[in-house]
């Protein structure tokens, strides 16, 4: 009897020989044959990899990703049949895969395209619009506490992640001279993905509403370390793009 | 819209690259077939895109991740959102695999394949009863392809099938082109194959193409590609199907290398000959 | 404590929502006036086909090429970009990556 355990320990280790039982029709074991399911499996997780790094896969060519993915797969098969989640920690492994250290950017792009499809499959959710925040009364307005929207996802870079992104959804790509590093936001005002490069002042503000701080303590806080901030700014700003949630509970204290 | 059933008529996959132009075109086909696990995001696009073609069309959900042939139980987690999703949409069909595709290390994304014995009879019977109980309806079994067989197996892959149904009341989901594929594969005929199968229970077709290679001892190995135009003798063992069915709702795989549209049309109506013959065959009966 | 007062928040959001540009858009609902003018046009973005990882009920012809002694180096688009970092103002250290939010 081949059990099911046989089967993928066999599937997973190409140096393993076809587990006992498996046969062709002749009636012996066939190295091919058992490795046509060693292919569909890791080349349909490479191909998912992919799928959700583009750009990553661009800046460092077919060749390298592949080979780069190829390790992934081999170290991280899904743990659920859902695979839009798949190549969460991929990021992360690029960041620790020595290869890749000559693309020192390389981890923050795949964050970002982590990023990006956690906002385009995240749950559906009224945003709050700037026309609501201008309607709260000036006397309650410092102690509102927003939620962030469900698709709502930023990152900070040391490198202009946004930007070298942006670059690459057209052809041909042209990388315009950009330096430094960039905060990019990513929410979804209304139906679809929207990437921008914010102000590292206001990425503060929106980590600090995101841990539940007020707006009046959340300003507060960016303040000291940005004293230039301009806290109505920021706010109109964000909700202009869709990161708050509209909430019926706790929309003030 | 809400439909009883798939029409007896050409349906195709639905790819993200075509949701725009389907909507805004609206072409003639009977129904559209989805992964059921590509919809189990929580929200956005996809969610979107699916709720308006679902205005126009019928729908059909089809698994690939319950892994009904497992050796573990099924994953009830996974079973309760394909129920969500059921009662989302309201699908005029589910279907999933005589396959398995996760086991202790994680999710495969491939359709492993299953030994026929009484053991395994019994346990994917089983499984079929729970997923009909869970989502309160009958699901369609899907027929696998397959590149090796078990030195175990002591039932043929018809009467595995044919028991299933016998045993659970579920339909069958006939893939003609994985009937190719495996009596190729295995030297057997794909005729004899379709005119043993248990045809009253059929409630769906499905054809693709496949890749082509050879095994170690240099001998023909069809491999279930889904990136290709369905091969004209998978178009001949589909005509000989239908003849002996009569019309059915017929879906086009084509999941790999996904062409235009209008390629895919081309070949909804190579299907939609097929079956308006049998409608005229039986008007003129 | 060094409190923010409500009267300079509210005078703040106030300003912000008063730019000769925003005033009537953001109070008609219109969203974009008031991102534009607080961070300029957003970067262009992927679309629809950019759907991400999905399962996948066919076997493939493609030759998966085992063996983890590969040799490839870098060599897409990032050959003929000269990017820069830098150390930016941030609340964070920055000699290491920042989580995401989730």
């Amino acid at each position: 009897m081949t059990s099911q355990r046989q089967f993928t320990t066999a599937l997973i280790d190409p140096g393993r020989p076809v587990p006992q039982g498996l046969v062709s029709p002749r009636g012996t074991p066939d190295a091919k044959r058992f490795a046509v399911y060693r292919n569909n499996v890791h080349v349909s997780l490479v191909e998912a990899v992919a799928a959700r790094f583009p750009v990553t896969r661009q800046l460092v060519g077919e060749e390298f990703f592949t080979g780069m993915a190829r390790v992934y797969v081999g170290e991280n098969k899904p743990q659920s049949p859902v695979m839009l989640h798949y190549g969460d920690s991929f990021p992360d492994f690029v960041a620790g895969f020595p290869p890749a250290s000559t693309v020192p950017y390389l981890a923050d792009v795949a964050r970002l395209e982590a990023a990006w499809s956690d906002a385009y499959n995240a749950a559906d959710h009224a945003t709050l619009q700037v026309a609501e925040l201008g309607a709260v009364p000036p006397q309650l307005l410092a102690e509102v506490i927003l939620q962030l929207a469900p698709p709502t996802r930023f990152l900070r870079s040391r490198f202009p992640v946004g930007t070298i992104w942006s670059a690459h959804q057209a052809r041909p790509v042209v990388i315009p001279a950009v330096k430094g590093g960039e905060c990019v936001l990513l929410t979804r005002p209304a139906a679809d993905v929207r990437v921008t490069v914010i102000p590292s002042a206001d990425l503060a503000f929106l980590e600090f509403v995101q841990q539940g701080k007020s707006l009046s303590e959340a300003a507060e806080a960016v303040l000291t370390s940005f004293p230039d901030f301009d806290p109505g700014a920021a706010l109109v700003g964000l909700a202009g793009l869709g990161a708050f949630a509209v909430s019926q509970a706790g929309a003030s204290k | 819209m809400s439909f009883d059933r798939l029409p007896a008529r050409p349906g195709l996959g639905l790819k993200p690259q075509h949701y725009a132009q389907i909507i805004a075109d609206k072409p003639e086909l009977g129904f559209f077939e989805v992964h059921a696990e590509n919809y189990m995001g929580e929200g956005g696009p996809p969610h979107r895109y699916l709720g308006a073609i679902c205005e126009h069309y019928p729908l059909s959900l089809h698994g690939v991740g319950l892994s009904i042939g497992g050796q573990n139980a099924l994953d009830q987690e996974h079973l309760q959102r394909l129920r969500r999703l059921v009662d989302q949409y309201r699908p005029e069909s589910f279907s999933e695999h005589l396959a398995w595709s996760s086991h202790d290390e994680g999710y495969f994304n491939d359709l492993l394949p299953v030994p026929y014995t009484s053991e395994t009879l019994h346990r994917v019977a089983n499984h079929v009863d729970q997923v009909q109980q869970v989502l309160g309806r009958r699901m369609l079994l899907e027929n696998p392809s397959t590149y090796v067989l078990f030195a175990e197996s002591t039932i043929d892959e018809v009467d595995f099938l044919d028991a299933i149904v016998r045993r659970t009341g579920c339909g069958l989901l006939l893939d003609v082109n994985n009937v190719m594929v495996s009596a190729v594969n295995h030297r057997l005929d794909p005729h004899a194959y379709i005119d043993r199968f248990p045809i009253e229970h059929v409630g769906e077709i499905h054809l693709a193409g496949y890749d082509e290679t050879t095994d170690e001892a240099g001998e023909r190995l069809l491999i279930d590609a889904h990136g290709s135009r369905v091969r004209p003798d998978v178009f001949a063992l589909y005509r000989h199907t239908i003849a002996r069915t009569g019309a059915l709702p017929t879906l086009i795989e084509w999941d790999n290398n996904v062409p235009g549209f209008d390629v895919l049309m081309d070949e909804v109506r190579l299907v939609d000959d097929v079956l308006a013959g049998t409608a005229e065959q039986r008007l003129a009966s | 404590m060094n409190r923010l007062s409500t009267f300079a928040l509210a005078a703040s959001l106030t300003a912000a929502l008063s730019g000769p540009a925003l005033a009537q858009d953001a109070m008609g609902g219109d969203a974009m006036a008031a991102t534009e003018k607080c961070y300029g046009v957003a970067l262009a973005g992927a679309n629809d086909c950019a759907a991400g990882p999905g399962t996948t009920c066919a076997g493939t012809s493609t030759i998966d090429y085992q063996g983890n002694a590969w040799k490839a180096v870098p060599a897409g688009t990032c050959e003929t970009m000269m990017i820069e970092g830098d150390r930016m103002g941030s609340l964070e250290p920055l000699d290491r990556d920042l989580p995401m939010a989730s």
